[in-house]
């Protein structure tokens, strides 16, 4: 009775035509939607903590930031695990040079697509923010054009996947055009943004989440909002790159 | 080595049999200059006289090493493949279009400071920054065009695939270049040079160990 409502909520109507298979079904009666895997749970705990604890504990009152330094729980972690999802697509394409192994330019792909997704998020909420605490959506600042710049280049990358048909070519020009970008994108979010001024907090002796600003309890927060933001983007990219591989067996 | 040398004296060759691809290149960035020279006439505000001189380079740039894999057929490519190096010929082709960039920088330069005037006061440091910017340039775009040659659509990637990773080098090249166009002296852009030194080793080193994997097909 319950596998019956359950798998009508899951596959819908035409579920007992589709899932004749005996075999089939008990495989996927185990596969019981609390059975998830443990990390899948600590990300769900985790941003359910982030989302309420970031929105209710005490924060330090700032000159400018005021209330909306909490954007450091969710705009900032967003970034934070977008630089990883594209780090794991760097480390793919190369571990794909070296083995040609094409579930790993599989995964490549996807990571990539889970980052700009991310970053297109980052940019929105960091535009929000901007407009609340800077009065302008979008300002001409060392971050934001780097940002900018690596949405650019990812977009470029998947024009690159598209333009070439060949499965193989396709995978060993990307990861190299992979590599190639993330290295010098690296340069122009990490190094160049130190040589100018920046307007964001923290920098260019603006109040905010430097090493004495950010005090114990919003760290308590901020850690695990990104261990949490992380773990999300890890569960989209899975569920991407099982899509992919469905849809490459066809 | 000896095999960089001898594709070096190869591709000199080839440009010097086909001199209308050079002279076209001269062309292209005379006939932009003049067009800038008609549409600004006197370019006073050092910063715009700064970015269009670079945009004009960068242009130019593309439009010059574009072809540096493209031009070879695809029997020739198979040649080289089977008598060369791959690592000899990035290094090769690297060279030769730095060679190549260099000269059309010092030409651009001439006829741009001709038409539309010359701001610079620190003449050496600016021809400095021409020689790492040109380098620079070239490398990336030889890199980008060796990948845009193999995917195919080659005229249409180029651009779109050089221009973001090009974007840490230009911006830190159009700093040092409006720096020496004020005139400051070597000791206040030291860490802007060594970020452009490292950044062309950074590139170079990219494109001699990623080469061979698009090179084989």
């Amino acid at each position: 009775m319950l596998w019956d409502i359950y798998s009508f909520l899951i596959f819908g109507r035409n579920n007992k035509k589709r899932f004749r298979n005996f075999e089939l079904n008990k495989k996927l009666m185990k596969e019981n939607i609390l059975q998830i895997a443990w990390w899948k749970w600590l990300c769900v705990i985790l941003l359910f903590y982030t989302y309420i604890a970031g929105f209710l504990i005490p924060v330090p009152r700032l000159p400018i930031l005021h209330e909306s330094i909490r954007n450091l729980f969710f705009h900032v972690t967003i970034w934070f695990s977008m630089i990883i999802m594209m780090g794991a697509s760097l480390i793919y394409g190369i571990r794909y040079l070296n083995s040609n192994n094409i579930d790993l330019d599989i995964k490549a792909e996807q990571c990539t697509y889970t980052g700009i997704f991310l970053g297109i998020i980052g940019i929105l909420t960091g535009s929000v923010w901007a407009k609340n605490t800077w009065g302008a959506w979008w300002v001409n600042d060392a971050k934001l054009n780097g940002a900018a710049a690596t949405m650019l280049v990812y977009l470029a990358y998947i024009v690159l996947r598209g333009s070439v048909d060949d499965e193989i070519k396709r995978a060993r020009l990307s990861s190299v055009y992979g590599i190639f970008a993330f290295t010098m994108m690296l340069v122009f979010i990490m190094v160049l943004p130190r040589l100018t001024v920046s307007l964001h907090p923290g920098n260019g002796g603006n109040p905010g989440f430097g090493a004495y600003d950010l005090d114990k309890t919003m760290r308590t927060v901020f850690y695990p909002a990104v261990i949490g933001q992380t773990l999300l983007a890890t569960w989209i990219t899975e569920i991407l790159v099982r899509i992919k591989r469905l849809k490459q067996h066809d | 080595m000896q095999q960089i040398f001898h594709l070096i004296e190869k591709e000199i060759n080839l440009e010097w049999k086909q001199k209308y691809a050079f002279n076209g290149l001269l062309l292209y960035v005379g006939a932009t200059v003049f067009i800038c020279y008609l549409s600004f006439r006197e370019i006073l505000e050092v910063p715009v006289w700064n970015a269009l001189f670079w945009i004009i380079q960068l242009f130019a740039g593309v439009n010059a090493i574009a072809k540096s894999f493209l031009q070879e057929s695809r029997g020739r490519m198979l040649y080289y493949y089977i008598l060369a190096d791959p690592k000899a010929i990035i290094l090769s082709k690297i060279i030769y279009n730095f060679l190549l960039m260099l000269l059309l920088s010092v030409f651009n330069f001439l006829f741009y400071s001709l038409l539309i005037g010359n701001p610079v006061s620190n003449t050496p440091l600016f021809l400095f920054t021409l020689l790492l910017g040109s380098m620079g340039l070239s490398s990336v775009l030889t890199m980008v065009s060796a990948i845009a040659s193999k995917a195919g659509h080659s005229a249409a990637l180029m651009p779109i695939l050089s221009f973001p990773v090009l974007l840490p080098l230009l911006m830190t090249t159009i700093k040092l270049s409006k720096n020496a166009i004020d005139g400051l002296d070597w000791a206040a852009n030291q860490q802007l040079v060594i970020i452009l030194l490292a950044l062309n080793i950074m590139v170079i080193a990219l494109g001699y160990l990623l080469f061979p994997y698009i090179w084989k097909e």
